[in-house]
């Protein structure tokens, strides 16, 4: 073989046809990949829920489906309205200043990142890697939660807390407070999630 | 090329036949170079049994996922459902079932012990270096297997394990959301990822293991089997150039590695019949609730054989980054003031510590937690580069590496514990300090390995006939 010499304008040809045949593989990996995008289906379900919330009594939580994630919708009790004031130097971020865009809605940058103090809509996913957080709203000490527990959710996962708000502590694997939902009341009784064109 | 073998009309039948396929067919060829005429050390031990029995695991999983996907369906509405039907109505189809199910865990049991066996006689050194290499890419392979096989009984555990895994794909930065989206094919784990798990689990990557373990053998036989005391057998050969302590693996191996599968057999045909579940660590109690997207079980943990890794991800908080931040400006100071390199490679060690300190600090422990958990499973990648040893095997290294492995073993295990254990704040301390001891372990490897004093290793193998 060795003592062949190169056919250099054959081995130009070669390269170039190779490289073109490589443009062409590439090219044929894009549908290919493209199929693991959602699908159109996917993309359209996702509408707007509407709850009624009338039934919800004091320290009660109603949990709906919306774009198969669960909205926990609380309504709060004076007490655990209080713990929120009480805990802000233990969170990481008590102003809902990180992601404001992504994880809070104008109208929910409050101490309570709610519209009405009393009821907490908020999507019960975990920041950290999207299990659902667990009730823990009884006050003091129990397992998994420090003695001076002021009520709100652990995530059985990785051990993160949230307080009433859905903010979470410091030191905890989760970087963010849950994400509150677009939602509006309709009217008193009459909760809209997935839009708020009011706003 | 071989030359076209002619063979005279009075020979028997069968000779004949052989003769006709071997002119066609390297037969006889394949089965001298991997059976007959392959000579492995004599003094094979215990650990040895590991890999042909991963051998027959693959066999065994492959055999009753094929029975398992005649009835099974990859639909988010039906699969829990058809999981049922298989268990309850299909006869006899509870025992494929719990062959399948307890067959991963099987898997993962030999396979650890297999690694292992390379681990102390050094198998994995010159060389072998990609018989390792493989090997890591079918334990890679392996573990995608399990991960996406979990989730088609679609239970809360599949559900869960699998969003909690998918997720973590988008703590990578800037492209991490994408990515996630593009695994799960929605915006939540649903009847889209079902679907395509399936067609990986079923497909893809069972193709991909047989490739893998064709190569991984195909290694083995060119470069030869390491043994107990890692000296080569090629060293010392007869005048037929056979290695002296060699034996041919067929029949002496065959014959040998029966006794290894029936025993493993008798451990597992006793865990399907008396203990499929194997008290929750096998098949998870809350996998037998359907998947509800709404409601996390109060306990989730990943089945035994990821614990470990699972572990070291939830050790890395944000206070163990300062920690780790720690370890990688010593490292930069100890190469840029010790190490005998050259002083732009010093410079260079000392730009990747700065910006690998100011990429530390910028980006979330969460991505960080991710970044451990993959390494810890890469950085075995690099082990036949990392083990500058004089000798391979353990029985010829000094007591105190015999120590460091005893100690990397047991950490092994009380990481394992910690990952299916729920979050506290003492298993949060004992799995940092495990992790920093497991990383430690293999990136300090060029240095430990090459201190203390080797005994003298035998210029054959150690021998004792029955």
């Amino acid at each position: 073989m060795s003592e062949t010499p190169v056919d250099t304008s054959k081995r130009t040809w070669l390269i170039a046809s190779s490289c073109v045949g490589a443009v062409g593989g590439v090219a044929v990996a894009v549908p290919f990949v493209s199929t693991f995008s959602p699908s159109e289906r996917a993309k359209a379900a996702g509408a707007a829920v509407e709850v009624d919330i009338s039934a919800i009594k004091p320290g009660e939580k109603l949990t709906v489906e919306w774009r198969g994630k669960p909205v926990w919708i609380i309504r709060r009790t004076p007490e655990q309205l209080e713990a929120l004031k009480n805990v802000e130097t233990q969170l990481a971020d008590p102003e809902s200043k990180r992601k404001p865009s992504e994880l809070t809605p104008e109208y929910a940058r409050n101490q309570g990142r709610s519209i009405k103090p009393e009821f907490f809509v908020g999507v019960g996913i975990c920041s950290h890697l999207g299990c659902s957080p667990s009730d823990k709203f009884q006050m003091g000490p129990q397992p998994s939660l420090p003695d001076d527990w002021q009520g709100g959710f652990l995530c059985p996962c990785h051990g993160s807390t949230f307080d009433m708000a859905g903010r979470v502590y410091k030191n905890k694997p989760a970087p963010d407070n849950l994400e509150i939902p677009p939602h509006m009341y309709l009217s008193d009784a009459r909760l809209l999630i997935g839009e708020d064109t009011k706003a | 090329m071989a030359e076209f073998k002619e063979i005279s009309a009075d020979a028997p039948m069968s000779e004949k036949a052989l003769t006709w396929i071997d002119n066609r067919f390297p037969l006889s060829k394949l089965y001298k170079e991997h059976l007959s005429e392959y000579y492995a050390p004599k003094n094979f031990n215990f650990f040895y049994f590991f890999g042909v029995l991963s051998l027959l695991v693959l066999v065994i999983q492959i055999l009753t996922g094929i029975f398992l996907v005649m009835h099974y369906k990859p639909d988010a509405a039906m699969a829990f459902a058809s999981v049922e039907y298989i268990m309850r109505d299909v006869p006899w189809g509870w025992l494929i079932r719990y062959m399948h199910s307890t067959g991963a865990s099987a898997f993962f049991v030999v396979v650890y012990l297999h690694m292992f066996r390379g681990l102390i006689y050094g198998s994995f050194r010159k060389p072998r270096e990609l018989v390792w290499l493989f090997g890591c890419a079918i334990f890679l392979a392996l573990m995608g297997e399990a991960f996406m096989g979990y989730l088609l009984p679609w239970g809360q555990m599949s559900y869960w394990g699998a969003q909690v895994i998918v997720n973590l794909f988008s703590a990578i930065p800037f492209i991490g959301p994408d990515l996630a989206l593009l695994i799960r094919g929605d915006y939540v784990v649903g009847d889209a990822t079902l679907n395509r798990f399936f067609a990986f689990h079923v497909i893809a990557v069972p193709l991909v293991l047989l490739g893998l373990v064709v190569a991984h053998i195909i290694a083995l036989h060119e470069v030869g089997s390491n043994n107990p005391d890692g000296v080569e057998i090629k060293a010392h050969k007869d005048s037929l150039g056979r290695p002296l302590d060699g034996i041919p693996f067929h029949p002496y191996y065959t014959v040998h590695d029966i006794m290894g599968v029936t025993g493993f057999l008798l451990v597992f045909c006793a865990i399907i019949f008396f203990a499929p579940e194997f008290g929750g660590y096998f098949l998870e109690y809350n996998n037998f609730i359907p998947a509800d997207p709404l409601k996390t079980p109060a306990h989730i943990a990943p089945v035994w054989y990821f614990t470990p890794y699972y572990s070291m991800l939830r050790a890395i908080t944000g206070e163990m980054m300062y920690a780790l931040i720690a370890c990688v400006l010593a490292a930069a100071y100890l190469g840029a003031t010790r190490a005998k390199i050259s002083n732009t490679l010093k410079g260079v060690v000392i730009g990747a510590a700065v910006v690998g300190v100011a990429l530390m600090l910028a980006i979330d422990a969460k991505f960080w937690g991710v970044v451990v958990m993959g390494g810890a499973v890469v950085i075995l990648f690099f082990l036949p580069w990392l083990d500058r040893c004089a000798v391979k095997s353990i029985r010829y290294r000094p007591d105190w590496h015999v120590y460091l492995y005893a100690i990397f073993v047991v950490n092994f295990f009380v990481l394992g514990y910690l990952g299916m254990q729920p979050p506290s704040s003492i298993g949060e301390r004992v799995s940092q300090v495990g992790s920093l001891y497991y990383f430690g372990f293999f990136l300090l490897m060029p240095w430990w390995s090459t201190l203390g004093e080797t005994k003298p290793v035998p210029d054959r193998v150690n021998f004792v006939a029955h």
